[in-house]
């Protein structure tokens, strides 16, 4: 469903993706990790273009993007490409002065042009799937971390788009609201939600993707099932970051388990 | 202190109340509030202007800030009230006066909402184009009303030193609060009571502006991030 072709960014003389192809099939979950300063952020923003590619390919259903020097884009058609692809954020940049219900409803009021009942009815519907029901009249001040960034997912979504990209969802969370995020995104997926996650939850990379991506200096070094990548990665430098990261992981590993199952 | 004096202190307060309020009603306070409507318009253009990438705005955006602020409220109205009839062109003192506060509370304002729209975290942009917002929808809904409440406090401040700069309308013959308090003064010989008084007017107005912001503060306050 969503094929890139080829994909460099650079920033004046530093290249940060350096020749990125990559499959998203529709309904799939598709894991990006790697260390910091390896593109994974920067390749999650170019598939919602708020990155414009400097070079390469990308298609998304109707959508089919070529990138270079000469290639201007219409800015109509990037704003209508960016409906159907959801973006989380991980500082949630939830709106401060709009409360729960109207940031969900922002995007569907004033781009969609949707009247208010009919926004307010599917943003209700939508909070109620993230287990906010409750809390629509509150700001986002008001809530917690996982709250906040359930939100996130929520107004992501109202828009109906084909594919979520989640870009490191829980890292700024405390540890014990990462398993609300976490279940919201698994039960997406059950739901046949396509979605690409920028993260480094492990177990929940086990348990959800049907790809994990292992990016380095703006290249995929490694590509496959989560089974694979974790188990029976050739390259040393995706064993060597896979044992840091799981080093530090099962410190705290107990507590958020007893935590991603029990929330919602 | 005679009670002779003490009377004729009485009487040029007396005097002076009728002619103080009417400059406040008739002047001070419409050409605070015109100026200040009309700056902040003008401001947030200025600010925008300044703030785009492009050099055919932020060009004459910062030249136009430069031009204000690098003179003096009072040479600027000369210029246009006593300057421009030497080359025909005669403005009458009240739009005088509204011209030269409106373009100096455009300059000095459209820093101060510069200044809060870069507050803005720049995930609001993103958030707000990942939803498909074009850029005109983003500043609308997105960011200038968060960088409105960033503003009260420094606009509440500007407003209450308008209100009192008008007081240099006075020099180009308009008998608003001060202009009214000179001429009782000239003509009562108690200069001291009477600018006493024309003091006590600024410092009722000026408080009614404080508590004003202190109220809009509140409001704007809620559900900051």
């Amino acid at each position: 469903m969503l094929t890139i072709r080829n994909l460099h960014k650079a920033y004046g003389h530093t290249v940060v993706l350096n020749g990125i192809d990559l499959d998203v099939h529709r309904g799939t979950t598709t894991i990006i990790i790697g260390p910091s300063g390896s593109g994974k952020s920067t390749l999650l923003n170019c598939m919602n273009l708020l990155e414009v590619p400097s070079e390469g390919s990308l298609q998304l259903g109707a959508y089919t993007f070529q990138f270079g020097p000469q290639q201007l884009l219409d800015a109509k058609t990037v704003r209508a490409f960016r409906q159907k692809t959801g973006m989380v954020f991980q500082g949630h940049h939830l709106f401060p002065h709009m409360s729960v219900l109207e940031n969900v409803m922002e995007g569907l009021v004033i781009v969609r042009k949707q009247n208010k009942a009919d926004a307010r009815k599917k943003a209700e519907h939508l909070l109620e799937k993230v287990g906010l029901r409750r809390f629509v009249d509150k700001y986002p001040d008001q809530l917690s971390g996982g709250q906040q960034q359930r939100v996130g997912i929520a107004r992501a979504l109202a828009l109906d788009p084909d594919i979520l990209l989640y870009d490191e969802p829980t890292s700024a969370l405390d540890p014990e609201l990462v398993g609300e995020v976490l279940n919201v995104m698994k039960e997406l997926a059950g739901e046949g939600m396509t979605q690409v996650v920028v993260t480094h939850e492990m177990h929940f990379a086990r348990e959800v993707a049907d790809q994990v991506i292992f990016l380095d200096q703006g290249r995929i070094l490694e590509r496959g099932t989560p089974a694979h990548v974790f188990a029976q990665s050739r390259s040393e430098r995706v064993r060597q970051f896979l044992s840091r990261i799981s080093h530090a992981w099962r410190e705290d590993n107990a507590e958020r388990r007893a935590n991603a199952h029990s929330v919602i | 202190m005679t009670n002779e004096r003490l009377q004729h202190m009485l009487d040029a307060a007396q005097q002076s109340i009728g002619p103080i309020l009417h400059g406040t009603l008739l002047y001070t306070i419409p050409i605070s509030l015109i100026s200040f409507a009309i700056g902040l318009v003008l401001a947030v253009l200025v600010a925008l202007a300044n703030l785009s990438d492009y050099s055919l705005f932020n060009k004459p955006a910062r030249f136009f800030v430069w031009i204000i602020r690098g003179t003096p409220i009072l040479v600027q109205m000369f210029i246009v009230f006593y300057g421009l009839p030497n080359i025909g062109v005669v403005v009458e003192p009240f739009p005088t006066a509204i011209l030269i506060f409106s373009l100096n509370e455009a300059a000095y304002n459209s820093e101060i909402l510069r200044a809060a729209i870069l507050s803005i975290p720049k995930g609001q942009w993103r958030a707000g184009e990942s939803i498909g917002m074009s850029y005109a929808q983003v500043l609308r809904r997105i960011i200038l009303p968060q960088a409105a409440r960033v503003s009260v406090p420094p606009l509440g401040n500007a407003f209450i030193g308008l209100f009192k700069s008008t007081s240099l309308v006075t020099l180009i013959t308009i008998a608003d609060l001060f202009g009214a308090a000179k001429l009782v003064a000239a003509s009562t010989f108690e200069p001291m009571t009477v600018y006493v008084i024309a003091a006590l007017f600024y410092l009722f107005f000026c408080s009614l502006l404080s508590l004003g912001q202190t109220q809009l503060e509140k409001k704007f306050g809620k559900h900051a991030m």
